[in-house]
């Protein structure tokens, strides 16, 4: 089987592009790729250091999962709190925060839920109350941090009589919410990226607890030993360095009026976890 | 239907402006497809006679798991050869993860019970006693079977058609084993999944209606040499 594996891959296109030592795995999440900011970032990191970054944008609870399993040598996710166990189990070191953003939660114009109310867990209980939500339903950060609003506000979200889960990409859970006239939780990214196709306004933004934080981890070649670490630390300090949080800053600026991310880096040039 | 005129309107400024990304997407996807058919004909044509011509116990068994795979879903493909090559997997050590390569082993996969299937019928289909005929008409051994893949060349180019039919059309087993990277291993349908969900609904049809010219110029070709006159 190896050698035939072997001959097929010579066969396939010789060795071009074959992945050399100096290429390393980033698991990512949606958002980061779906907004063109890696892009954008990774070739200039490409041509200053010659290093390949294969980056597969999975969602946050797979990125994680591969990170446990040492399938990727980095990762660049935003659920603090999932992410948290993997670094107390020593799966990830050397966390560094690179940006944020915000999530809000959009719905109809008209609001049929009355939900454009003074605080965040009243805004998610008129939600429940009038039943419907478009839930992205795949283990991705933004799901993540939807279960913990519902805890937050004190509902129990399977309870909703008209509760949705796509099991899909933002993208795709945002056209389901437009064309259902629903309610969802979203990352400011995407929402502005596909604004002009959706029928939805933002009915709450602007909460601390809204905060999106994306963390760039190494995986730990302690425990996982074909982990490239000193690939992924070469990445990780590119990612918070003055000019790459600078662009960060710019991305999207002109297009959208407002920044999609905001960098976060610059006081975490020393690792905080 | 407005989305629909202006992503045709973008398609044809996209292909004006020869992008190069673009075309880099679609030379992509013809070398990995193409390759993989060629591969999938290589080993599925000698396969799909055997089948047809010999008898063995089990050969039904055989037949029907061939038919299986003809209808397997390429996703299911995509994940076991992600098993494979991840880097904790089996053929981990070839680094062959996230690469077009990956590709085009997935690819491969699912295009060769395809062509098993169709070159088992129609070397079937021809007149059983055919290759003792020639024979015994002095043809060598080489120049038989090339006469008998002319007999059978209508299911032979059916066999590659819809060999590259389903793989230039697919798109959840590439996206797992070459992880969509651009510039790398983006083909013309994980670019359209990607264009879509960024919102980018012009390009993302500009990039379907060139998949489907593209997959259109190939079987012309293909039904062009199917049909000729003998």
């Amino acid at each position: 089987m190896r050698t035939f594996v072997l001959l097929l891959s010579a066969l396939v296109l010789g060795s071009v592009a074959h992945a050399g030592p100096r290429s390393m795995i980033l698991a990512t999440t949606t958002s980061t790729a779906d907004s063109g900011l890696l892009d954008e970032l990774l070739p200039s990191f490409h041509e200053q250091t010659g290093i390949e970054v294969k980056e597969v944008a999975v969602g946050t609870g797979a990125a994680l999962r591969m990170a446990e399993r040492g399938q990727a040598d980095a990762v660049l996710t935003h659920a603090p709190s999932a992410e948290k166990p993997l670094v107390e189990a020593g799966h990830l070191i050397e966390g560094r925060r690179v940006m944020y953003n915000d999530f809000l939660l959009v719905g109809p114009k008209d609001d049929p839920a009355g939900a454009r109310v003074g605080t965040l867990a009243e805004s998610l209980r008129a939600m429940a109350r009038h039943g419907s939500f478009v839930s992205r339903g795949d283990d991705s950060g933004t799901h993540k941090r939807e279960l913990a609003l519902w805890d937050l506000a004190g509902v129990d979200s399977a309870a909703l009589s008209r509760r949705e889960e796509t099991g899909q990409g933002m993208g795709a859970t945002l056209d389901v919410t437009s064309e259902r006239q629903s309610y969802t939780l979203t990352d400011r990214g995407t929402y502005l990226a596909l604004q002009k196709r959706l029928d939805l306004v933002p009915i709450f933004e602007g909460d601390p607890s809204l905060r999106n934080v994306y963390t760039f981890y190494v995986v730990n070649p302690e425990k996982h030993g074909k982990a490239r670490a000193d690939l992924a630390r070469t990445l990780g300090d590119f990612f918070v360095a003055p000019e790459t949080q600078a662009r960060i800053g710019a991305f999207r600026r002109e297009e959208f009026g407002r920044p999609l991310f905001v960098p976060d880096g610059a006081d975490s040039s020393k690792h905080s976890g | 239907m407005t989305d629909l005129a202006s992503g045709c309107v973008e398609a044809l400024r996209l292909l004006a402006a020869r992008d190069p990304e673009v075309w880099g997407i679609v030379l992509r996807t013809l070398i990995v497809s193409g390759v993989a058919t060629l591969l999938a004909m290589l080993v599925g044509v000698p396969l799909g006679y055997l089948l047809a011509r010999t008898r063995f116990p089990g050969r039904t068994l055989v037949l029907g798991l061939v038919n299986t795979g003809m209808g397997m879903p390429p996703v299911v493909m995509g994940l076991f050869v992600w098993l494979m090559l991840v880097r904790t997997g089996p053929l981990g050590g070839f680094e062959l993860i996230y690469t077009v390569q990956a590709m085009a082993i997935a690819q491969f996969l699912i295009a060769t019970p395809m062509v098993v299937g169709f070159t088992t019928v129609s070397i079937q289909a021809l007149p059983a006693r055919l290759p003792d005929l020639l024979r015994v008409l002095g043809a060598s051994r080489v120049r038989r079977i090339w006469l008998l893949a002319r007999e059978a060349r209508l299911g032979l180019l059916a066999a590659v058609m819809a060999g590259f039919g389903a793989v230039i059309s697919e798109v959840g087993a590439s996206m797992m084993v070459g992880g969509n990277l651009r510039g790398r291993t983006r083909i013309l349908t994980t670019a359209i999944v990607t264009e879509t969900s960024r919102g980018e609904t012009e390009r993302a049809i500009a990039l379907g209606l060139l998949l489907l010219v593209l997959a259109f110029v190939v079987n012309l070709f293909l039904t062009r040499t199917q049909q000729v006159q003998r």
